[in-house]
């Protein structure tokens, strides 16, 4: 019954996004500035009927109506009430619908949020929001149905995947595809803005709080994955440049192009075309990381199952998209000047873009490339961290230092009167690196130049905001943002500097000495939980420069429905750093492999990030207010 | 200029979506081919009873050689172990056995059980040797010719398909 | 006086960036090569049989005075490129490590020819 209601809402959605295309372009016809009251009746149908789809799914889920294929393979009886809400979305069809809420969310308060804007501007972005809908609604439909049936009804289903079931992992589909899903609408109010020559500032203003809302979504997204990846996965890092990462993140650095763009733009009245590119830019990499992701062209720790039918439905997609808003933009396109002073914030606006884009395409080049040598050469080779850090780090040095300086200069045409106090926060930040360095004993150049920048990031952060209180200025989130990137590159560069990992392969009773550590494998228990046995290590680590003894609890456990075996990191985390230890069984042997690992700044690293989200949270509601 | 960056601009878009497409039909899965063509070199492999130590020579002697790794606890390679006993009829193919991982009593019973297809078997307890010839998971099966150049590697239990392929190589 | 200060400062700051050595580091090794028989973990990020024994490689081939990158030509030898995160300055990579700095480059000369247009008018 479940699968019914939801296949018939699904066909009513199909026929209300028709529907609203034509409503919307016979209401463009017609003169005056406002749209009739039945596109406003029809889309909040629409919005209403797709969360009664979506509940369905979820409620069958809930009720493990194994009934539909999604739910036997995705859940089972003696899953948390959590996991069986979030299992609804944590597969691929789930996901779809998701998509699809979003969309259709994101259609319906752009559509009633913009009412000061000209009426065909936003019929037109309305019909390009559904043209993504339909195509979303029948790959549905065609091939990613949630609600097919299985016949006849299993007892008990397949979806028991112990990693799977977290906190933070059932929140994360949500997150990102509020940030990702969340820029189609500025990709269909570009399209509109082209066709009806609706450029300039108003633009502007129609789209900034939606690129802040999604970028603020993308980056929780994004923090919350990583969370997840330290705590469950067990290898103690939180970015391993895996290509789903990758794909998560390409979005992110357009988006944060885009609304540093969209400052000037509005204050200024330039680079409409540019940030057009962008808006549209942000949206194809959203639908491209989709696809890389299911169509089982990649080979990751996090892919879906692969189904190259999907690949090509999706391709096709990409590529109606992807042309479509080429011509557009091609047959619109018309020569501007500009009026740019080199020392001014428009100058800098520009910069950051540059170095987004920088790092957008070395992201991705790096992403698609053993695709291509794969294709064109048959000799697949792999692009890891090594790639990345090498080449990024070096460009986020300079560019740190941009962002610190960037803010602080006016708008059309800068003096030189604050170069003394660059020069003074700069010495600053040498002497603290020296100072860290002479305690901690650092190590490369880079790594030297990357915290020397980062605090000359901070320090000037910091001045500005005193300043700000001081005067009551309204740059408060700015300020929060830069500031927190900034701290943000600081605690990643320590905890990457001054990270102890050793590996060691120990028998129970063993005693391994190592730098200023020891740490014993005192004992190995077997307990019974409900539906796992578990193998807990019992070691003690012994911090000899600051005598402490703690002690850590790996664990292996071994799941019957599936059979899976897991291993549980044991991490003990305080202010300054976290201990993690993992230990997993040889073959044959009774040794085990035993992973220890010193993490400093791990918490810090989460702040600085949540504090990054924050920033732009507040921009949000200062552009609220002051609408 | 613009005509240009358009061009240019619509040729890469499309270069990108061929190349996708083309790789959506492309198994992901990894083989590791790397090996063949090239030659063997680091050979310190002890023989079984451990008295003895196996170097090029052992090789030298036939046209061909099936190297075949294999262990008692392994068991596809109890699937393909027919396959090896036939192979082992053939006089133009000498079979080499590297025992991976295993104990010598229960690597005997294993024999004993199922028959010996190997002119000579080598052991490598720890694993690490194996390693030399490119082995990631077992069975794993290497043909070489009398130069030890590698001419094919099979992964996973031979089947008939390998054994007809095979014949042909050594034919 | 103030530029005798600041060169200094700068002076200790590297000086003593070079004071730690840098020796061969093996669990920078590990998280170099991938585990091939795993969904994209590194060696040292993984539990699996095959890791523990390309562990115990790395360690003897470090004894044996290999260097870090002996080590990844002898592992990509054995096993193909793919085994290898760090892609390999070949012909057929060199565009891969080229390109951003390319990028880079033309995006500068694009900024650079935007805010010169003004300039050019006076």
């Amino acid at each position: 019954m479940l699968s019914n209601l939801g296949n018939i809402l699904l066909f009513i959605n199909v026929f209300l996004s028709v529907l609203i295309i034509y409503f919307a372009s016979q209401n463009i016809k017609t003169s005056g500035n406002s749209i009739s009251e039945t596109i406003y009746q029809t889309t909040l149908l629409q919005t209403t009927l797709i969360f009664g789809c979506f509940f369905t799914l979820v409620a069958a889920f809930i009720t493990s109506d194994f009934s539909l294929i999604n739910v036997f393979e995705n859940s089972h009886t003696s899953k948390p009430l959590l996991y069986k809400i979030s299992g609804s979305w944590g597969n691929h069809e789930g996901s779809l619908m998701l998509w699809v809420i979003i969309l259709t969310i994101f259609s319906f308060f752009f559509l009633i949020n913009n009412k000061t804007h000209p009426k065909n501007y936003r019929l037109f972005t309305l019909i390009f929001q559904n043209i993504i809908i339909l195509g979303f609604l029948s790959f549905i439909l065609f091939n990613s149905n949630p609600f097919t049936l299985i016949s006849p009804a299993p007892k008990e289903g397949l979806g028991l995947n112990p990693i799977l079931q977290d906190p933070a992992l059932a929140i994360h589909p949500p997150l990102l595809y509020i940030g990702f899903v969340g820029s189609s609408i500025y990709f269909s109010a570009a399209m509109a803005s082209l066709i009806t020559n609706y450029s300039e500032k108003f633009f502007a203003k129609s789209i900034k709080n939606w690129v802040l809302i999604s970028w603020v979504f993308q980056t929780l997204g994004i923090l919350v994955g990583s969370i997840w990846a330290y705590y469950e996965l067990g290898w103690g890092g939180f970015w391993f440049w895996d290509p789903v990462e990758n794909a998560s993140l390409l979005p992110w650095f357009a988006m944060t192009a885009l609304f540093h763009s969209l400052i000037v733009l509005e204050k200024r009245n330039v680079l409409y075309f540019w940030v057009i590119i962008l808006c549209l830019l942000t949206f194809v990499l959203s639908v491209t990381g989709t696809f890389l992701v299911r169509s089982g062209i990649l080979n990751s720790v996090h892919t879906f199952a692969n189904d190259p039918n999907r690949g090509i439905y999706m391709l096709s997609f990409l590529c109606l998209m992807i042309f479509s808003s080429l011509f557009l933009l091609f047959k619109k396109y018309r020569k501007n000047n500009y009026n740019i002073n080199f020392n001014s914030k428009e100058t800098y606006v520009l910069i950051n873009n540059w170095f987004m884009l920088f790092y957008l395409l070395t992201v991705l080049i790096g992403t698609l490339y053993p695709i291509f040598t794969d294709a064109l050469t048959e000799n697949k080779i792999s692009v890891g961290p090594p790639f990345y850090n090498a080449v990024i780090i070096p460009v986020v040095v300079i560019f740190l230092f941009f962002m610190a300086i960037g803010p602080n200069v006016k708008w059309i045409k800068n003096k030189f009167d604050n170069l003394i106090s660059f020069i003074i926060i700069f010495i600053l930040a040498l002497i603290i690196n020296f100072i860290i360095v002479y305690f901690f004993k650092s190590f490369t150049i880079l790594s030297n130049l990357i915290i020397i920048s980062s605090l000359f990031l901070i320090i000037s952060s910091l001045i500005d905001l005193k300043k700000s209180l001081e005067k009551s200025k309204f740059d408060l989130a700015r300020i929060i943002s830069h500031l927190s990137f900034g701290f943000l590159i600081l605690f990643i560069g320590l905890n990457h500097n001054f990270s102890l990992e050793e590996d060691f392969n120990m028998k129970v009773g063993d005693t391994k000495s190592f730098n200023n550590y020891e740490i014993k494998f005192k004992k190995l228990e077997v307990k019974n939980f409900k539906n796992y046995k578990s193998l807990i290590g019992d070691l003690e680590i012994k911090d000899k420069k600051m005598s402490q003894i703690k002690t850590l609890n790996p664990e292996i456990r071994i799941y019957e429905s599936p059979s899976t075996l897991t291993y549980e990191a044991a991490i003990k985390t305080n202010i300054i750093k976290d201990y993690y230890l993992t230990m997993s069984n040889i073959d044959r042997s009774d040794f085990y492999n035993i992973k220890f690992q010193k993490k400093p700044m791990m918490f810090w690293i989460w702040v600085s990030c949540m504090v990054l989200a924050i920033g732009g949270f507040l921009r949000v509601f200062q552009n609220a207010k002051s609408n | 200029m613009q005509k240009v960056i358009k061009f240019l601009t619509t040729l890469i878009f499309l270069f990108v979506i061929v190349v996708f497409y083309f790789s959506l039909n492309k198994d992901p899965s990894y083989q590791t081919n790397s090996l063949v063509g090239k030659k063997l070199v680091e050979l310190n492999l002890e023989n079984f009873d451990g008295d003895y130590n196996l170097s090029t020579k052992d090789f030298k002697k036939n046209n061909f050689t099936l190297i075949n790794f294999w262990a008692s606890w392994c068991s596809p390679c109890r699937v393909e172990h027919p396959i090896l006993m036939s192979l082992s009829k053939s006089k133009k193919l000498k079979l080499v056995g590297i025992n991976f991982k295993d104990k010598k009593n229960n690597a005997k019973k294993f024999l004993n059980e199922l028959g010996n297809p190997y002119n000579l078997i080598a052991k490598d307890e720890i694993g690490k040797k194996s390693v030399n010839f490119g082995i990631y998971g077992i069975p794993e099966s290497i043909l070489v010719n009398k130069e030890m150049i590698v001419i094919k590697k099979f992964i996973g239990p031979l089947n008939t398909q390998d054994y007809n392929e095979i014949l042909k190589i050594i034919n | 006086m103030k530029i005798i200060i600041f060169c200094f400062i700068i002076f200790l700051n590297l000086s003593s960036s070079y004071a730690a050595k840098k020796n061969i580091d093996q669990n920078q090794i590990y998280k170099n090569l991938r585990c091939l028989v795993c969904q994209g973990q590194s060696i040292s990020d993984s539990n699996s049989d095959f890791a523990q024994t390309i562990k115990l490689v790395v360690k003897d081939l470090i004894k044996q005075g290999k260097s870090e990158k002996q080590i990844y030509t002898f592992m990509a030898d054995k096993y193909g490129d793919w085994i290898v995160y760090k892609p390999q300055l070949n012909k057929q990579n060199f565009i891969l490590w080229v390109l951003p700095y390319v990028i880079l480059l033309g995006g500068g000369l694009v900024i650079f020819s935007i805010i010169r247009k003004k300039r050019k008018k006076f």
